[in-house]
């Protein structure tokens, strides 16, 4: 390997380069017809799409991408919010007692390969098509990365400092509280990750399934009708919504971690 | 006695969780169109095994596994060969990070209704899905790998003299391969959840759509046995891919001690 020049402009301006490039290709391919402009808008269609679902002129709610993303990105937060706590005061419930890890942990090892979309037709049988039937079905599939998390963090809690809270005569909801979760958290929150991408593909789809308002709604009926640009715009700001929600939780994991770091 | 009584010890819990939907739903709902008491549920699943037809249960896993497998394959090897490049090129890395990490998030269910757009329905459009989910982790994962070849080891090939493509060939696949088999094992767990979500979403073949079907038809006997099926076929191939991966890290670290201790 060639020693690169090292300035500090060019390590900043080549990443940029990359992703505009990108950006041209897609410009070429799209204005020389490689391929079909019912399959593949210019990047300028896509972003006028934006910025007229952004502006609703066409006043229908189903159009209004503002709302379509906002409706999606509730959806999502409010499925992980619930797996996030269900599945850590489960987890904890299982990881504190041997004897309930010893019972209950294999038939969770099963679940876990489970698609979770998979139990949207459950879902949909006993809930039929509503809201309440995405969210819930949002909240299980999400709910297992932070429950295995828990339970396995639980597990391997250092052995030293339960012969300290032994010690000290902790109680078992003390040594939870003090020892326990302090100690889980790097695994909960590595759990909470992953069940963040998990809420947001299940959301996605149970608004396709159930048509909930949303972006996977709108998306569905933008390629149903061959709106092609409103379809990428769609999936534009299913990656943008994506791309926040990660940065979010990265940034909560810095905080809650501090006292990890030296 | 003891450790008889241990190893049956994961089948109780189901067991009883079982035990409780049948008997409700045999008192409380028995005549619901929304569930089925699980006997039934294995009664149709008998019932499928024995069907020849292209809603046969042989059938119908063959196409959702086969369509995984061709996208894993797909995705598995374009993340291959670029990651392979991100990650011994430091520059290439560094120049493409940007680009990954704004492509990198998009939903691999938002591509449902483009290549519904592009394929129509068919092999086609979800093997498209499943290499794009497959893709990002392979990528990410084989780039991380790359850059954790023993440096020591890089250091002997250029004694060596040796070529980038020997290099390549002799020493650093052979020292990733540990780590790769992780990343793919990753790729056959998200290659499967994806290919059912896509055809419980919009395409009309395989498991995922054979459950939609039955639960739009109301007959919850019917689904369950698919909804069961599904999980049973995952955990197999979960505990296959877990039983290769410590065959090939063993094997690997009969050869390479170095690496072996590297992976774990």
């Amino acid at each position: 390997m060639k020693p690169t020049p090292c300035t500090a402009w060019i390590k900043w301006v080549e990443p940029v380069a990359v992703l505009i490039g990108l950006l041209a290709v897609w410009w070429f391919a799209s204005h020389g017809e490689w391929v079909s402009r019912v399959f593949m808008p210019t990047p300028e269609a896509t972003w006028e799409s934006l910025l007229k679902g952004f502006s609703n002129e066409s006043g229908t709610d189903a159009a209004d991408l503002r709302v379509a993303s906002w409706q999606t990105f509730v959806r999502m937060l409010l499925g992980w919010g619930l797996a996030s706590l269900i599945g850590m005061a489960l987890g904890t419930l299982i990881g504190m007692s041997v004897v309930a890890r010893q019972w209950i942990a294999p038939t969770l090892e099963f679940l876990r390969p489970l698609p979770a979309s998979a139990v949207l037709p459950l879902a949909i049988s006993i809930f039929g098509l509503s809201p309440g039937m995405v969210l819930f079905v949002v909240s299980f599939g999400a709910m297992w990365p932070v429950l295995l998390a828990t339970v396995q963090g639980l597990a391997n809690v250092e052995p030293r400092l339960r012969e300290v809270a032994a010690g000290l005569q902790m109680s078992r909801t003390a040594f939870a509280w003090k020892i326990g979760l302090p100690a889980t958290l790097p695994d909960i929150l590595a759990g909470m990750r992953l069940s963040m991408t998990v809420s947001l593909i299940v959301a996605v789809v149970g608004e396709m399934i159930a048509s909930q308002p949303g972006l996977g709604q709108a998306i569905l009926l933008a390629a149903r009708s061959f709106r092609a640009s409103e379809l990428f715009a769609g999936i534009v700001l299913l990656g943008a919504l994506g791309f926040i929600s990660n940065a979010l939780l990265a940034g909560l994991e810095r905080r809650l971690l501090r006292w990890q770091r030296p | 006695m003891p450790e008889m009584w241990t190893r049956l010890r994961p089948w109780a819990f189901p067991l009883l969780l079982l035990t409780t939907l049948e008997v409700y739903v045999r008192r409380v709902s028995a005549s619901s169109d929304a569930l089925a008491p699980p006997t039934q549920a294995l009664k149709a699943w008998w019932a499928l095994l024995w069907l020849t037809t292209d809603e046969g249960l042989w059938q119908v896993t063959g196409f959702t596994l086969g369509t995984a497998a061709l996208g894993l394959l797909l995705g598995a090897f374009l993340g291959l060969v670029l990651g392979l490049i991100l990650g011994l090129s430091q520059r290439a890395g560094h120049m493409s990070f940007l680009t990954i990490e704004v492509l990198r998030p998009i939903p691999s269910v938002a591509l449902i209704p483009l290549t519904m757009l592009v394929f129509g329905f068919g092999v086609r459009m979800e093997l498209s899905v499943v290499a794009f989910a497959t893709f990002w982790p392979m990528l990410i994962l084989t780039q991380a790998a790359a850059r954790q070849v023993e440096p020591r080891l890089l250091e002997v090939s250029d004694a060596l003299g040796l070529n980038a493509w020997q290099r390549t060939k002799w020493i650093v696949l052979p020292a990733m391969v540990p780590r790769l088999f992780v990343a793919l094992r990753l790729g056959v767990a998200v290659a499967l959840v994806v290919a059912v979500t896509v055809e419980i979403a919009a395409n009309p073949h395989g498991m995922g759509y054979a459950m939609m079907i039955a639960q739009q038809s109301m007959e919850p006997a019917r689904m369950l046995a698919w909804l069961f099926w599904i999980g049973a076929v995952g955990t197999l191939i979960n505990a296959l891919t877990l039983r290769a991966q410590h065959w090939v890290h063993v094997r690997m670290g009969g050869t390479l001690p170095q690496t072996s201790q590297a992976s774990t």
